[in-house]
This record gives C-alpha cells, structure tokens and sequence, in this order.
C-alpha cells in the first residue's frame, strides 16, 4: 500500500483525467453517438422491414382467401347456370317432344282423316264404277237375255220372286 | 449476421498500408539513430543478465517515466528512444526536454533552479544533485516540485486516445458513405460497440437509462483494451498497470454513480428498507463504506492484473536469458509466448470487466424502489 501511495504520480492522475476525459467528450460528438445512432436507425429499419414483410404476408394470405372465395363463388354460379341450362333444356326438349307429339299426332289424324275421306271417295267412286259396270253388265246381260221372250219373262219372274224375298 | 461482417482487404490496399507501416516505421528508426548519438554511457555496463539486473529492469519497466526508451544497450551506454517534455510548477511554470536528466544520470539546471531525477521522481536538489535523505534511509526529503510532464504514459494515453478517435470517427463516417453499413476495420469495431451496449450497458443498466451512459462505457472499454494492448507490445509502456492512471478511471466511475444516483440508492445505503431499525443503523456505516470499495476494488483490480501479467511475462522472458541452457531457455520461451497468449485474452478481458461492473454500479444507482 505504501508502494502504492508512493508510486501515485498527481501528475500522470491529472493528464489521464484530462485526456480521458476529453476522449470521452470528443468520441461521444464524433463517433459514438452518429454509430449508435446509425446502429439503432439500422435496427429499426430491420425491424419495419421485417414488420411490413409480415403485413404484407397477411395481406397476401387475405388477398389469397379473397381469390378461393370468388373462385369458389364463381364455380358455385357456374354450377348453378350449368343445372339452369340443363334444366332449362331438359325442359325445352320436353316441350319440343310433346310439341312434336301433339304436332305429329295431328298431322297423323289429319293424314287418317284424309285417309278416310280418300277412302271413302275411292269406295265411292268405286262404287259408282261397280254400279256402272254393273249397269252395263246388266244392261248387256239383259240385252243378251232379252233377246228372247222366254228368256225376258223368266228374268221378270225370277226378279219378281226376289222383291218378295227382300 | 457475424459471417457477412468478416473483413475484406483487397491485396491492392493491404500492399499499400505495408508499404506505409514501413515507411513510418524507418522515418521513426532514423530519428530514434538521430537521438541514440546523443545519449551518455550509462552506470551499469554489460546486457541485463543477473537476477538483480532483471528484477530492477522489470521494476523501472513497471514504473513511469520521463522519456520513451524503446531499448538500451548497457554495454555502450546508449539508449534508443526519444525524450519527452518536462512540465514542473515551482514557482513558475517550468518546461524544458527529459534529455537534461540523461536518463537520470546528472542534474537539470533550469532557470537557476537544479532537479534531479531519483528512482523515477523529481526532486529539486543543489547544483551537485545531492538527495538528502529521511532517517529511516528510504525517502528524499527533497522538496518534489509540482510535476505535469508529459511522460511516456501520458504520451502513449494520448497515442490510444488519437488511434480510438480515428478508427471510430472513421467507423461513424462510413455509415454516411456507404448506406448505413461499415466498410473495412469498422465492420470489426462495430460488433464490438454493439457488444458493449447489448451485453454490458442494457442488461446491468435496463432499457431506460443506459443511453447517458453509453459514451463512458465505450470510451473506458476501449480505452483500457487498447492501452492493455499496448502494453503487450515491445514499445514497453505498462499504462493501465499505474495506479494513477487506473485511479482516475475508477473515480470517474465513483463520481458518475453518486451523481447520477436516485433516491432509491441512497435510500438503500442510509436507511436499509425491510430490516428493523437496530438493523438499519448497523448496515448504513457498511453500506456507506460499501460506496468507497466498489470503485477502489475496480481500481486495485486493474492494476494489479496488468502490473502482476507483466512482472509474470517479463520474469519469465527473463529466465530466458539466465538459463542460457539448450532446454531451459526454449522451454521459458515457450512459457512465455504461452502467457504472451493468455495476458492478450487478459487485455481483453480486464477491459471488459471494467466496464461491466461500472455498468454494474451505474445500474445500483438507477435501480427503482420494487416493493
């Protein structure tokens, strides 16, 4: 201790005092206050990078869920149009078919109708014809049997008899 | 993060600042020739080879003094370095070169008055130089004038004070330059501030408060770091291993603290909270005393590591020259570059410790009451 004391140097004590602290004044203006600065400024541009970094992550995964919602909507209305339209044509068919039944049943009566008429014209006219033809036949058979009294008054006899049978 | 910050010298630049090194380093070489031409024969001939020879070598390394000896040669007499101011209040401001003293051998006649250097102090003595001394045998009882120089401590304090204001202003401005990232030496620094402001400022001092101190604790930290440094080179300068010096870097912790102290500190010293009264009129004067010991403890603690690390690797560099065997020597060698390697850890270590029970100290004062 008393080598201490003995080796204490007021001087020395006051030039490191001075130097110390005007060390200490000078580096605070010079240096550590722009590097602590500049240190923390950095840190803090980290910070908000990393913080915007992760809003904008969010934002994404938001703008994400956005996207399979409408595409979601969007495939929901496809799906509905799509049973619309099917039902839609289903229907349209449908009444197309029964249109076309009710259609080709008229033209199908129509044609049965014709038909009956074309018949009943042809009969008839065939008719007239066989009636015709049964004329002249009749008239040449009666001619041809005519042509002897006997003959004629057997033909009357025989017609005679039938009238009474009718 | 630690892996971008790896420093990259361009060999273009790494050339250029070997070419620079060598170039001071031969203008310094040549002065110092200038100066050696200059110096007397010394009292003790021969190289330091004796037990005694080294203990006093060791002891005057240890010591301060009032110029910068790089080496001597006892056998011619010569020392190479430079002298340094002498600045002495005795009646008027007093200022001439150390090389009046030659190294202590003869008397400075400055102004009609004559000093004398004796065991690294100035004494003021007659013409002859005559030291009269105490009874006891042990103290001068010259008058010592009042002694400002600048010696070789003051001249290496001032040498690491301008070394740390260039590499940090250099760190500061490089932030300008190159986009709020360092370039080059100050991608090293720069781990190193935010070290002392993560590790040592917040965590002892808390979130709030650690900003006022911020300039202290990394002015001190690298300070001493650098002057233990220093101290590990062959310039011979043992700074943080003078009491002086390591007084007036614990008093400034001690003023700091108890000026920046609040309430709940002194509190906490005078009147104790959660004991009974006896108790509290007990642990005030301790506490009190407690006040004291704290930076003391930070004073005695640097010093004696940096002076017991040199006495330890001088002593052992030492043995290297009194073996003078095929096996002791490289084996005290070996020992000594072994604990060349642990004082350099030791560098680094004291200066963080330091700092960190001062941060320590500064967090005691800013402690809020949490009852």
């Amino acid at each position: 201790m008393e080598k201490l004391i003995n080796d204490f140097s007021f001087g020395l004590f006051f030039w490191q005092a001075v130097i110390f602290i005007g060390l200490v004044l000078l580096l605070k203006k010079y240096a550590w206050k722009p590097i602590l600065k500049a240190v923390s400024d950095r840190e803090e541009g980290i910070k908000s990078a990393l913080e915007s970094a992760e809003a904008a992550r969010k934002e994404m995964q938001n703008l994400q869920a956005d996207n399979e919602r409408i595409i979601n909507e969007a495939r929901a209305e496809r799906d509905t149009m799509l049973k619309e339209a099917r039902q839609m044509k289903d229907a349209m068919i449908a009444e197309a078919k029964s249109e076309a039944q009710a259609e080709a049943d008229k033209i199908v009566a129509q044609a049965n109708a014709s038909i009956e008429n074309e018949k009943k014209a042809a009969l008839a006219e065939l008719k007239n014809q066989v009636a015709e033809l049964s004329v002249e036949i009749a008239e040449k058979v009666v001619r041809n049997e005519l042509s002897s009294k006997d003959k004629q008054m057997q033909l009357v006899e025989t017609m005679l008899g039938d009238v009474t049978i009718n | 993060m630690h892996r971008n910050l790896r420093t990259e010298i361009k060999p273009g630049m790494q050339k250029l600042s070997v070419a620079r090194f060598l170039l001071t380093f031969a203008l310094i070489f040549t002065s110092l020739s200038l100066f050696a031409k200059d110096a007397e024969k010394g009292n003790n001939g021969g190289a330091v080879d004796t037990k005694e020879e080294i203990k006093a070598y060791i002891d005057h390394h240890l010591l301060d003094s009032y110029d910068f000896t790089l080496w001597s040669d006892g056998e011619a007499g010569t020392h190479v370095g430079f002298p340094l101011p002498v600045i002495l209040w005795d009646d008027g401001l007093k200022v001439f070169s150390s090389s009046k003293f030659h190294h202590g051998e003869t008397v400075a006649e400055v102004d009609g008055n004559y000093y004398k250097l004796y065991h690294g102090k100035i004494y003021k003595t007659d013409a002859e130089g005559t030291i009269t001394m105490d009874q006891e045998g042990h103290h001068p009882t010259n008058d010592k004038p009042l002694d400002f120089s600048i010696t070789k401590n003051v001249i290496t304090m001032l040498l690491a004070g301008l070394l740390l204001f260039l590499m940090f202003r250099g760190l500061a401005k490089s932030y300008k330059k190159n986009g709020a990232i360092p370039k080059g030496f100050g991608r090293f620094l720069e781990p190193l501030v935010i070290f002392v402001r993560d590790e040592i400022a917040i965590p002892n001092i808390g979130e709030k408060k650690y900003k006022k101190y911020m300039s202290f604790l990394l002015t001190v930290f690298f300070f001493v770091w650098l002057l233990n440094l220093l101290g590990m080179t062959p310039l011979g300068v043992n700074v943080t291993g003078n009491i002086a010096v390591t007084f007036g870097l614990a008093l400034l912790t001690f003023l700091i603290t108890n000026f920046t102290a609040n309430k709940n500190y002194w509190g906490h010293i005078f009147w104790m909270p959660g004991v009974p009264t006896f108790m509290k009129i007990v642990l005030a004067p301790i506490e009190l005393l407690g006040v004291f010991i704290k930076p003391f403890s930070l004073m005695i603690r640097l010093y004696a590591n940096m002076t017991a690390g040199h006495v330890v690797l001088m002593s052992i560099i030492g043995m290297v020259v009194l073996f003078k065997s095929w096996i002791g020597s490289p084996l005290s060698f070996g020992l000594a570059f072994a604990l060349a390697i642990l004082e350099l850890l030791v560098a680094a270590l004291q200066a963080y410790i330091f700092t960190m029970l001062s941060a320590l100290y500064f967090g005691m004062a800013n402690e809020e009451a949490h009852h």
